[in-house]
């Protein structure tokens, strides 16, 4: 009588995997019209989120993000450099995007991975679209440095954003890391040397500081973003690398703290968006800035503590 | 208060609309799109076998390839060619051809604004040409948010520091494509969305009419 109890257990286990594999798209409507999907979340509610500042010490700022499985990790490198003509007075902001192939079974190494550019563009373009940062901030030209009026220098950051677990809402993931990082970045004391060269601050004699002491950037309203699925009357928020990979049409929406759009991002796909639908994401994107800006608050609070 | 546009039009009317295929003799379809000096030159080829890397066995894949007037392909080129394969592979009807793929060829003649919605207009009148399989046109729009909080269709490049670009289909006014640059409201947006899909309902009688007339007279290429 046990035996075929537990035989039973197991060919109903079996046949509802057999089930997911075969029919995936099934498996989820059947999920879907009870309003649940297979990991047991509603349709519009985010995965869980942690942040980790400073976990890379060798950089002048960094981040570590889990959404779920996917996890980020960002990394600051800062240089001094001499700034464009067209904007003497500014400094700049490089990202770069990385999915090594330890993220996910599809991407191979060497060639980069065809998304890699794609999120790279994205991230670079809401970052400068939200004005989060002031470049002028980052000049060394003027203010203290009034005695060296022929000083023409200027801060670079330079941000990598590592994948190392690809599990769908790449960019979400992204897009916090690269914000966490930003909000734990210090901007490091540099002095000139005797050679007239901008060096980092390492208490040698003969240098002659340019701006005192290390200090945090200003950040003025913050983007987040939350991607959604778009499959038949169904809205799904932060999905998996198998649901997107199941449903094909998706929706990236950015907005920052002060309820400005940033970015509406959707690439083709079968579903078409309607304006309801599009107000349903916005609505649900309104309620995720929140969540994740007490997040980030939250963790500042506690390095502040540390330190 | 009425915006003054530099080039005399007014916020809702769209740059002269120049259309043309069947210009290139080796692709199976081509054709040629442009909106004021913004012009976009579109070839495909296919289906053909498809590529390992590429090949589905259920249906068609689609491959873009983004040339660009100047220059070497960087990230907003694949960007670019990431939206335009999503986008058509929203249109098309895949299943027709397993096994099999599909190129589409953009090179940019001259960029004036606006121009992944010329783009994605001139590869949706190739694919007619070549006798692709469609569900559907997909027509694009750019529209764009002036300080004054003003929106205008089809900007120049001067005009376009804040950009929304959306691909609809005008028959249910759904939305396929929407890609934005800047900061904006939400309701700002919205609005964007109609003078947008006004837009596009235009332009799909200038194609329907002008696709119409060529269809019914020459043979496809890809039979």
């Amino acid at each position: 009588m046990g035996l075929s109890n537990a035989s039973e257990d197991l060919s109903s286990e079996m046949e509802v995997d057999a089930f997911r594999r075969l029919f995936p798209l099934r498996y989820f409507e059947r999920h879907l019209a009870e309003s649940i999907r297979p990991d047991g979340r509603p349709l519009g509610k985010a995965r869980e989120t942690s942040i980790f500042l400073g976990a890379v010490a060798s950089a002048n700022g960094s981040a570590l993000v889990k959404i779920g499985s996917t996890t980020m990790l960002t990394a600051i490198k800062m240089e001094v450099m001499t700034p464009s003509l067209e904007s003497p007075d500014e400094g700049c902001l490089a990202i770069d995007f990385h999915m090594p192939p330890i993220c996910s079974p599809i991407v191979r190494p060497g060639r980069p991975a065809e998304a890699s550019p794609v999120v790279s563009k994205q991230l670079s373009d809401t970052i400068s679209s939200s004005r989060m940062i002031d470049l002028k901030e980052l000049s060394l030209v003027g203010g203290k440095a009034a005695w060296m009026a022929y000083l023409n220098a200027a801060f670079s950051i330079m941000q990598d954003i590592y994948c190392l677990d690809a599990d769908g809402a790449l960019f979400d993931a992204a897009l916090i890391s690269a914000v966490a990082a930003l909000s734990h970045l210090q901007i490091p004391a540099v002095a000139m040397n005797d050679d007239g060269k901008i060096v980092l601050v390492s208490g040698e004699d003969g240098q002659k500081p340019v701006n005192k002491e290390k200090r945090k950037l200003t950040l003025r309203s913050i983007p987040f973003s939350l991607t959604c699925i778009l499959h038949k009357n169904y809205i799904l928020a932060d999905p998996t690398a198998e649901e997107e990979s199941i449903m094909e049409t998706h929706v990236t929406i950015v907005l920052d703290t002060s309820g400005q759009l940033i970015s509406l991002y959707k690439p083709g796909g079968p579903a078409l968006a309607y304006t309801s639908a599009i107000q349903d994401c916005v609505g649900l994107t309104g309620q995720r800035v929140k969540e994740l800006k007490s997040y980030l608050d939250k963790e500042n609070s506690a390095m502040e503590v540390v330190v | 208060m009425e915006t003054d546009r530099p080039d005399g039009r007014t916020p809702n009317q769209l740059r002269p609309l120049a259309y043309s295929c069947s210009i290139l003799h080796r692709a199976h379809g081509s054709a040629s799109w442009a909106q004021g000096e913004t012009k976009v030159l579109a070839a495909v080829y296919g289906p053909k076998a498809g590529t390992k890397k590429n090949e589905n066995p259920e249906k068609a894949s689609i491959e873009v390839i983004w040339k660009p007037k100047t220059g070497q392909i960087g990230k907003m080129e694949k960007e670019y060619e990431m939206i335009l394969k999503r986008t058509l592979e929203s249109i098309c009807i895949r299943t027709i051809y397993p096994n099999t793929t599909t190129s589409v060829i953009v090179q940019v003649v001259h960029d004036d604004g606006a121009l992944l919605p010329c783009a994605i207009n001139a590869a949706c009148a190739a694919l007619v040409d070549a006798g692709i399989p469609l569900k559907h046109l997909a027509v694009a729009i750019c529209c764009s948010v002036t300080d004054s909080g003003c929106i205008i269709l089809d900007p120049t490049k001067d005009e376009e520091e804040r950009s929304l670009q959306v691909g609809s289909e005008p028959m249910e006014n759904g939305i396929m494509t929407s890609v934005t640059q800047g900061a904006m409201s939400v309701n700002d947006y919205l609005h964007c969305l109609e003078r947008g899909r006004a837009a596009c309902a235009s332009l799909s009688e200038f194609v329907r009419k002008n696709i119409g007339t060529k269809s019914t007279s020459e043979p496809s290429k890809a039979g």
